[in-house]
């Protein structure tokens, strides 16, 4: 038992590395898929080519070329990031991709009689994004998000191909130290679990908070 | 005879080959209450949202309260409006729509408040001082509090109207207001309109096809038929001796669908 606590300790140092990657991804990830979602709607033609241009690049490469360009080949472009830097940024420009479909389709499920309520109130059109359209859609955005900060969670695991020391790296390290791999992976599994379960509540818990008084106006 | 406040000029619209408005023209003038009737499909909604901008023209000019509301001076010429031109325009008009269109997120105090703030720069307590006067006005200060979904369909529209009467437009636009409303809840509806008509001088368009509504409230009705205007006159003209013969089929039909013209 003895032993095993100091592996236990490292494991728990990973999931450190884990929860940090997950909260900063999920936070790029969040300001991308707005940046996106919205740049995808501008009346700006450029602005969408630019915002369609991320998010097909993105969506249609691997997490994992992803990472290893962030990490491997930016320094040779004078950009050298530390490990959990790239990871941050693989992560949120992944996820964010497709957050930013989702913030599309959110804002235009908001029927056009509310954009018209704008106009007749003389809001300008970021008025209007701000105050009415993007506090209603963010409702119906909030369950896909949810899934998606699952995802990024799950991604976090490719991180430990650029040596960081997250959960999946931490039990690697374990195994190869104790020569069992029941233990450690058993003891990720969980945890990687008990993460996921906790964005999980937060996420329909602040959906709760959100649609408090809405009563059945959306369904 | 003062200057018209609103100036429709040989307007043409189209949505797609469908012509809507054709070389459509009318003035009104300032504290005049209008009401545009007419069958379904006839254009009297579209200039409505042409006047409040949520629709084009492809011909033709509008000058609203001395001001071309789609084009602006520049060089010596005309340019069309640019947004800028059109929010300005836009402050002058208000619009009231058939499903209310308020904010669900949003308090009913929320909803008249907002565009005061955020668009006259308003302070808060002086936008909710106001609305309040204003849900009272319409009968429904004990509601300020309550979330949209909560109410009538009646009590809704009266919100939207005190909403669109928060930023103190010129004109008031009324489109199909108590279409949307179940028979008993039309009234409470038609009754703030009234005492608008009566206390107020704003200018106002109602589209209806509340026939008796539009008789006592109206200074002046307007007869639409395919895109253009058959026939126009006081209430009492049209409605008990219209002179064309589509208007005379349109009450017909009216009167033996059972309403009081």
């Amino acid at each position: 038992m003895e032993r095993w606590s100091g592996y236990f300790q490292l494991i728990l140092d990973g999931a450190l590395v884990t929860i940090e990657l997950t909260l900063l991804g999920s936070l790029l990830a969040l300001v991308m898929a707005f940046v996106a979602g919205l740049g995808r709607l501008s009346r700006n033609a450029a602005v969408r080519a630019l915002a369609t241009a991320y998010i097909e690049f993105f969506r249609g490469t691997s997490i994992f070329v992803q990472l290893f360009w962030a990490y491997f080949v930016l320094p040779l472009f004078g950009v050298s990031l530390t490990p959990l830097q790239a990871g941050v940024l693989a992560l949120g420009l992944n996820v964010g991709a497709y957050g930013a479909e989702v913030v599309r389709g959110a804002v235009q499920s908001i029927g056009k009689e509310q954009q018209e309520a704008c106009v007749a109130l003389n809001l300008t059109r970021w008025q209007c994004l701000r105050h009415v359209i993007v506090p209603q859609a963010f409702v119906i955005m909030l369950p896909t998000f949810g899934n998606n900060a699952i995802e990024l969670l799950k991604g976090t695991a490719v991180v430990s191909l650029i040596s960081l020391a997250d959960l999946t790296f931490q039990a690697q390290v374990v195994r190869a130290q104790t020569g069992n791999t029941m233990v450690p992976f058993i003891t990720i599994l969980l945890l990687y679990f008990a993460i996921a379960s906790v964005i999980s509540l937060s996420v329909r818990g602040l959906e709760r908070r959100l649609t408090r008084g809405l009563d059945g106006v959306r369904s | 005879m003062p200057a018209p406040i609103i100036e429709v000029d040989r307007v043409s619209k189209s949505f797609g080959p469908l012509r809507v408005l054709e070389e459509l023209s009318f003035t009104v003038a300032p504290g005049e209450k209008l009401a545009l009737i007419g069958p379904s499909g006839s254009g009297k909604t579209t200039i409505l949202r042409i006047l409040m901008t949520l629709e084009t023209i492809n011909s033709g000019h509008i000058k609203v309260d001395g001001e071309y509301l789609f084009h602006m001076p520049k060089n010596g010429g005309l340019a069309p409006a640019d947004e800028r031109h059109l929010h300005r325009m836009r402050a002058k008009i208000g619009m009231v729509f058939q499903l209310f269109n308020l904010f669900p997120h949003k308090s009913v105090l929320d909803n008249v408040t907002l565009a005061p703030i955020l668009t006259k720069g308003v302070a808060k307590a002086d936008a909710e001082r106001q609305a309040m006067e204003l849900l009272d006005m319409v009968g429904l200060a004990d509601k300020a509090k309550a979330m949209p979904a909560q109410l009538s369909g009646g009590q809704k529209q009266r919100v939207a109207i005190a909403r669109a009467l928060a930023l103190q437009p010129k004109i008031m636009l009324f489109d199909e207001v108590t279409s949307a409303l179940d028979p008993e809840l039309v009234e409470e509806v038609l009754n703030v309109m009234r005492r608008l008509a009566e206390e107020t001088d704003m200018t106002m368009l109602l589209v209806t096809h509340e026939m008796g509504f539009a008789h006592d409230f109206a200074d002046r009705v307007l007869f639409f038929d395919r895109g253009s205007i058959v026939e126009e006159g006081p209430p009492d003209e049209i409605f008990t001796n219209p002179k064309e013969e589509r208007t005379q089929a349109f009450l017909k039909k009216i009167i033996a669908a059972g309403q009081r013209v």
